[in-house]
């Protein structure tokens, strides 16, 4: 019966008209209320609403964008923004509104496949070096020395070693953020290692692949979601980085990182064709922050920032 | 206290093993031979079998680390494959532009985030924590190399104040030197800055309910004085951590920063290697770094066991 009840709340929650009454009825209780907490902010809703539309202006980028992201069209070379070309065009007649819109697919394909690839990496680091003393050190020297260059820097120089290319751009920033994650699941296994569920687990006789799956790394979940969500934040950023220095996904490709690089170098006679591009970078890093913000909030009350 | 600082002098040693493994292995994960990719298509296979001897290639892995990380220690990285000089030189000629920005960088942003975080935590909730949090937060998302082009547009394109690229020593004109740096120091220390701003204020709001500051108050202490001497003294403890952390930031940042701006630093260097793939160079500007970023985190450990005497007591 509990179940059912939660299911119509939950239901509820997302049609929005009923949102503001029905929301409130989710009490501390329930399993959901992270959920109402994470409604209740409005920066979280906002930033919400903003990956959605960047998400929708991703998927169908090939209806949306009025003109082909690379057709070149000399004779409309430099135009300011009009009604034709909402964002300008660049110095060989490119649309710069469709370009941004294609951009929008590399950097949400690159933030959250590094979200994925970091987290596999990273989990799997921390949950054995929380979980095994015996290689714990070995382990946590190792993303001691990983951390110890700066992101960028290491991003640069695995890129540099792997070429250009999209799929080494996730493979780079995966290594680059998965000592980050494999800290956080260190730390909460050793915490959870020594609770009595996971004992017992074993004094059942459950293998440690079982008990590191179900009572360990289930247990570091809303932590673990948290960074998740800020890695997505980090590696857009870092994408567009590298697409800025030349170091990143091949120069054909439009990104947000390149467009701005291209707009540098027309800065004095057509400011829009950087400034669009680095405004949806902005905005896009701001919201996930702020959505990760929400989620820590919500997620952990205890932890609440004043 | 000293077992103390001498037991973290030993670990450096691991971790910068750690660093120079892999740094090193990063030349061996070239895919195909490394000696032919960093030659181009051009080159002949006598070229291609010189270039294999000359990096040592050859001979088997652990040999070649062993022999690469020893010359490392003492500072020799082996020649340029493209500027034609050993790349210890190279950097070194490098070192100034770099250095400064980064000095310039985090002495910018500790200026602004103390007084801000400590303004921000005494006047909680006021327009000014608003706005401080605004910043922040904007500065952490804001790409510094978007943020750059945007100073770039408002101070060079649009009033003219100041040169858009370029760098001048500061030896040959210093007016002129700053001139050029006031950009690229302003767009490196923004998110830096917020954070730390962020952190200030959140440990000022910790300190300002203890006691000792209720006992300060109490004994009829003017609030500034509170303030200053006996909360902020307190709330600057972890600050230093950022610190230690946010040059670690700013290094990294100035790789994109003097790519922005033009500025023939270390970063700007690494860069065009990359791009020339040059791959000794790459090797040792990487390396430098990281080394450099170790040696202050340990600094900043060190630093604690003198400001914090809980440190001191706590590791023995």
């Amino acid at each position: 019966m509990a179940q059912t009840e939660t299911r119509t709340t939950i239901t509820q929650v997302t049609a929005p008209r009923a949102r503001r009454f029905r929301l409130s009825s989710i009490t501390p209780s329930s399993r959901y209320y992270w959920l109402r907490l994470l409604l209740e902010n409005p920066a979280a809703v906002l930033s919400i609403g903003f990956i959605g539309l960047i998400v929708v202006l991703a998927v169908l980028a090939s209806w949306i964008a009025p003109y082909e992201p690379t057709f070149v069209n000399p004779a409309e070379r430099l135009r300011p923004p009009s009604r034709e070309h909402w964002f300008g065009t660049d110095d060989l007649g490119r649309d710069v509104f469709s370009r941004a819109v294609y951009g929008a697919r590399i950097s949400l394909v690159v933030g959250l496949a590094v979200m994925v690839g970091s987290m596999l990496l990273g989990s799997l680091i921390g949950l054995i070096a929380g979980y095994y003393a015996r290689v714990d050190t070995l382990l946590m020297r190792i993303m001691d020395g990983l951390e110890a260059f700066p992101s960028i820097l290491l991003a640069i120089a695995i890129m540099a070693t792997l070429g250009s290319a999209l799929e080494n751009v996730i493979i780079a920033l995966s290594v680059v953020y998965a000592p980050n994650i494999a800290r956080l699941v260190r730390s909460t296994t050793l915490m959870n290692k020594r609770q009595p569920y996971v004992e017992s687990a074993r004094a059942i006789g459950l293998r440690d692949s079982v008990i590191l799956r179900r009572y360990i790394f289930l247990n570091s979940l809303s932590p673990l979601i948290v960074q998740c969500t800020f890695v997505v934040a980090f590696a857009i950023l870092a994408e567009s980085s590298l697409s800025y220095l030349g170091a990143g996904v091949p120069p054909g490709i439009p990104t947000w990182g390149n467009m701005v690089s291209d707009g540098q170098a027309q800065l004095q006679r057509a400011w829009w064709i950087a400034v669009f591009p680095g405004m949806f970078l902005f905005l896009t890093v701001l919201a996930v922050n702020l959505l990760g913000d929400g989620l820590r909030d919500a997620l952990d009350p205890r932890v609440r920032k004043r | 206290m000293t077992a103390y600082i001498l037991r973290r002098l030993l670990l450096l040693i691991p971790v910068l093993l750690v660093v120079g493994v892999i740094v090193f292995t990063l030349i061996h994960l070239i895919p195909g031979d490394p000696a032919a990719v960093m030659l181009g298509r051009e080159a002949t296979r006598e070229q291609v079998e010189a270039l294999r001897e000359r990096l040592g290639l050859n001979e088997p892995f652990h040999v070649q680390f062993f022999k690469w990380f020893t010359n490392v220690l003492r500072l020799d990285f082996g020649n340029s494959l493209f500027l034609d000089q050993p790349v210890t030189r190279a950097l070194l000629d490098r070192v100034q532009p770099t250095g400064l920005l980064t000095l310039y960088s985090l002495t910018l942003a500790v200026l602004i985030a103390i007084p801000a975080g400590v303004v921000a935590a005494v006047r909680r909730n006021s327009l000014l924590d608003r706005l401080l949090m605004v910043f922040s937060i904007s500065g952490v998302a804001i790409p510094n190399f978007f943020f750059g082009i945007l100073l770039i547009l408002l101070f060079a394109v649009i009033l003219g104040w100041l040169p858009s690229s370029g760098y001048v020593d500061i030896t040959d004109d210093p007016v002129e030197h700053l001139k050029h740096m006031v950009m690229p120091t302003l767009a490196l220390s923004f998110s830096a800055a917020g954070l730390m701003a962020r952190l200030v204020r959140s440990s000022m709001l910790d300190v300002l309910h203890d006691d000792y500051v209720r006992t300060a108050y109490a004994k009829g202490l003017p609030h500034r004085h509170v303030i200053l001497r006996h909360a902020l003294r307190n709330a600057l403890i972890p600050f230093l951590t950022i610190v230690g952390i946010s040059l670690a930031g700013m290094l990294g940042g100035s790789v994109v920063i003097e790519t922005v701006f033009n500025i023939p630093g270390m970063g700007r260097l690494l860069v065009q290697s990359v791009t020339r793939r040059d791959f000794p160079v790459v090797q040792a500007a990487v390396m430098v770094v990281a080394a450099v970023e170790v040696l202050v985190m340990l600094l900043v450990d060190i630093l604690y066991v003198y400001i914090d005497p809980r440190v001191r007591y706590g590791s023995d």
